[in-house]
């Protein structure tokens, strides 16, 4: 299933797809947030942002609005 | 013997313990300074490496890559593009963590391609067997093509490899462990034909960043090689991933991960340290034991410094032979240095608490915590850290806002921390709460002095944050709010690191502030100690004259107390003081409390010590009990009390508002690179002081 890493439940991994590279900003690239890296959310903040990641075994927290940007496939469940 | 010199440049990912290496490496064999022009700091330290060579070594700040966001990466560009820097290394130490070695190792490869001799140290090799990681380091050193340092600086393990490597330098290899540019050969084969002398790396580099390059003729490449910014980014991505297929395979054979023993405390802490309940709760705990201890703790140190101050001017007023210059030292020049010596021990404990939060990883989470809160005022999760070492002083707190990577979020930051209440505020509130608030206590516990203090704290707090809201609807400044925040691992702090940290801050605060406070208070000892006419010479006489002919009979004890007040009357200052008098009358301060708020401009403690001298307290006395009590029996001409309630809080939130600090304006100036913001700072806060403190007296005197 194709959506969102903001759109990930806590704990839930996904595969990076692609995303909107415009939005995105080259930091969070070279902490290995890239095509084909997984990707679990670990963490929401209180009030829905920001959003804690562990990407690459980079753990990173990002506003909604990035991790909008960034398109996942998400591992079935079996 | 001649001594060899190896310089050595240290870089590497924040949060890899790369400043633990460089302090372990040299020891306390540092200086701190500034790269010209900028407030970046410059860590510069010294190590022998052996008997006739040694190393100096440059720490520079953390970097995630070599693509700078902010001006603190810029220096690492900045200085390997430039061969000619007197600073360029003869080799770069790249520091790496064992738990994050993929990340990390991008910014080696970047390093590499630079063609400089680059040594890798991988640091926390304590953590390889909780963590249950093996690495290959000899296929690494033949893949990186390097030389590697496996080192634990929190054991003091494995620096004197890097010593050993740093004094062979010269038989490693600078060939790039890459070729990034296959990402585009036609574009970069025409750049590398256009400037066959330069290095594609540093081309590429020097069009995609906004770095001085010295010796290229920037426009003239921008015009022939540039690219649109998406396309610009499109390629940088595309070499980013290059690099990191590269890096995954090396890790592949080199590296080893055993996922079963990968420990969990992390995710434990995370869980309660971000909850959305306890996350706070724990926060404001945290904080709320913070000043509970800096007040406690700092007060005995304070009360010493201050009292070792006031007997050294004395001893010096007494043993010195009597002159203009014996009063300029005990009068100007002891108590400047013992007004700044004074906020130390308050600065030195912030800075203790707030480097151990950072050293955890703590404050990671509260920023985490913080920032959807902040948003809404314009502010970022990030302006936390500033906002909380505002209570210090607001110099330091104003640098720390650099890492805000949102212009219009880190501008809104430095604009209002001077409103939350620092510590050269507390002497001035300290007075003044004595004066007009009873030491009573309500509900039998809650000390009233104490309430309003908080009270003070508080308001200058929301006046930041509404000041932040009001700034934010109107700065039309769009930029990107891009906010990326590394969740490092918790660590226990080391005693060093903090130590160190402590000194350095607390050594930019003497230093910086300190010399503008010195320089002042001598001035003002100076505009109080002269006066342009023959009033002010002639003061005793003119005195005694008065005293003596009186018609009714007046003590002959009182002359020197008023042979003061007259010649203070008729300094330089105090025509000052007169001239303003009709500006400050609606505000009900009279031109003696002009006097001293003229002088705050400086900085405000210096109003303590401005009152000391208008009502002439000897230093050997407890200064603010008979400041106070001079202060309370100033009457107006028409008798009435000058120091009553309206007054005084009047000027409470004069001082708790109005930009009254050179120093902090000097910084803004260099943090925003324009006289404007600094100005409209001094501008807006200082007339926003004015009318409320206006509002407050007229409402109730």
């Amino acid at each position: 299933m194709e959506t969102t890493i903001a759109h990930l439940k806590i704990g839930q991994k996904g595969i990076i797809s692609d995303f909107n590279i415009d939005e995105i900003p080259l930091k969070l690239l070279e902490m290995g947030c890239l095509p084909g890296n997984t990707v679990e959310l670990i963490q929401i903040a209180p009030f829905g942002c920001p959003l804690y990641f562990n990407v690459n075994d980079s753990h990173v927290a990002i506003r909604l609005e990035t991790a909008k940007e960034i398109n996942v496939v998400i591992e079935s469940k079996n | 013997m001649a001594q060899e010199n190896i310089k050595v440049a240290l870089i590497g990912n924040p949060n890899t313990g790369k400043t633990s290496v460089f302090n372990q490496l040299t020891g306390l064999h540092q200086q701190v300074g500034n790269y010209p022009g900028i407030t970046v700091e410059k860590k510069i330290g010294t190590c022998k490496l052996s008997d006739n060579v040694k190393a100096t070594i440059l720490d520079l700040p953390g970097t995630y890559s070599l693509n700078a966001s902010s001006i603190d990466e810029n220096v690492v560009i900045e200085l390997l593009m430039n061969k000619k820097d007197e600073n360029f290394p003869d080799v770069v130490v790249v520091v790496t963590e064992v738990e994050n070695l993929k990340r990390n190792l991008l910014l080696f490869t970047q390093i590499k391609d630079l063609e400089i001799p680059t040594i890798l140290v991988i640091n926390m090799s304590d953590r390889m067997k909780l963590k249950g990681i093996e690495l290959d380091i000899p296929h690494l050193e033949q893949e990186l093509k390097t030389k590697i340092a496996l080192v634990s600086s929190r054991k003091n393990l494995g620096i004197d490899k890097i010593k050993d490597l740093i004094l062979n330098y010269k038989s490693l290899s600078t060939e790039p462990c890459l070729n990034a540019s296959s990402i585009d050969v036609e574009y970069f084969d025409k750049l590398r034909k256009a400037f066959p002398n330069q290095l594609v790396y540093k081309l590429w580099l020097v069009i995609t960043q906004d770095v001085n390059f010295l010796n290229l003729e920037r426009n003239e490449m921008k015009s022939s090689f540039t690219k649109s910014h998406a396309d610009l980014k499109r390629l940088q991505q595309k070499e980013t991933i290059k690099r990191y297929q590269f890096i995954n395979d090396t890790l592949k054979i080199g590296q080893t991960i055993d996922n079963s023993k990968a420990s969990d405390i992390r995710t434990k802490l995370d869980r309660v340290l971000t909850h959305k309940i306890f996350g706070y709760i724990i926060f404001f705990v945290i904080l709320f034991g913070i000043f509970q201890s800096i007040f406690d703790w700092s007060s005995i140190p304070m009360d010493f410094i201050d009292s070792s101050f006031a007997n050294l001017a004395s001893y010096a007023k007494t043993h010195l032979p009597a002159g203009e210059f014996t009063d300029l030292i005990s009068e100007g020049i002891i108590p400047g240095i013992g007004g700044i010596l004074i906020f130390i021990p308050q600065i030195a404990f912030l800075f203790l608490f707030i480097s151990v939060l950072e050293e955890s990883g703590y404050m990671s989470r509260v920023v985490f915590l913080m920032d959807k809160l902040m948003r809404r005022y314009g502010l970022s999760g990030k302006s936390v850290v500033p906002l909380i070492s505002g209570t210090a002083c607001a110099i330091p707190a104003i640098m720390g806002a650099r890492n805000i990577e949102n212009w219009k979020e880190r501008l809104i930051t430095i604009l209002v921390t001077p409103f939350i209440t620092c510590s050269a505020r507390l002497p001035v509130y300290a007075i003044l709460i004595a004066l007009i608030i009873p030491e009573e206590r309500v509900l039998g516990f809650i000390s009233l002095q104490g309430l309003t203090l908080m009270v003070l704290y508080l308001l200058g707090f929301v006046v930041a944050i509404f000041s932040a809201y009001i700034l934010n609807k109107i700065l039309k400044i769009s930029s990107k709010s891009y906010f990326v925040v590394e969740m490092p691992s918790y660590k226990i702090p080391l005693f060093k690191n903090v130590a160190i940290n402590v000194l350095e801050k607390t050594k930019a605060f003497v230093f910086g502030a300190g010399k503008i406070i010195l320089a002042l208070s001598i001035i003002l000892w100076f505009l109080g100690s002269h006066g342009p006419d023959k009033d002010f010479k002639n003061a005793q006489k003119i005195v005694e004259q008065e005293v003596y002919s009186s018609p009714t009979p007046i003590n002959p004890s009182v002359i020197p107390d008023r042979v003061s007040e007259y010649k203070l009357e008729h300094s330089y200052i105090g025509y000052i003081g007169k001239s303003i008098e009709p500006v400050i009358k609606p505000l009900g301060y009279n031109w003696k409390i002009g006097i001293a708020v003229v002088s705050s401009f400086a900085a405000r403690e210096v109003f303590v010590g401005t009152l000391a001298t208008i009502y002439s307290v000897g230093s050997q006395s407890d200064e603010e009990a008979t400041i106070k009590n001079r202060m309370e029996a100033e009457i107006n001409p028409d008798g009435t009390k000058i120091f009553n309630f309206a007054t005084g809080i009047s000027l409470l939130l004069f001082y708790a508002f109005a930009m009254q600090c050179v120093s902090t304006l000097a910084i803004v100036k260099k943090e925003t690179n324009s006289w404007k913001w600094p100005i409209i700072q001094l501008v807006f806060m200082s007339g926003f002081a004015y009318v409320t403190a206006l509002i407050a007296y007229q409402f109730l005197k």
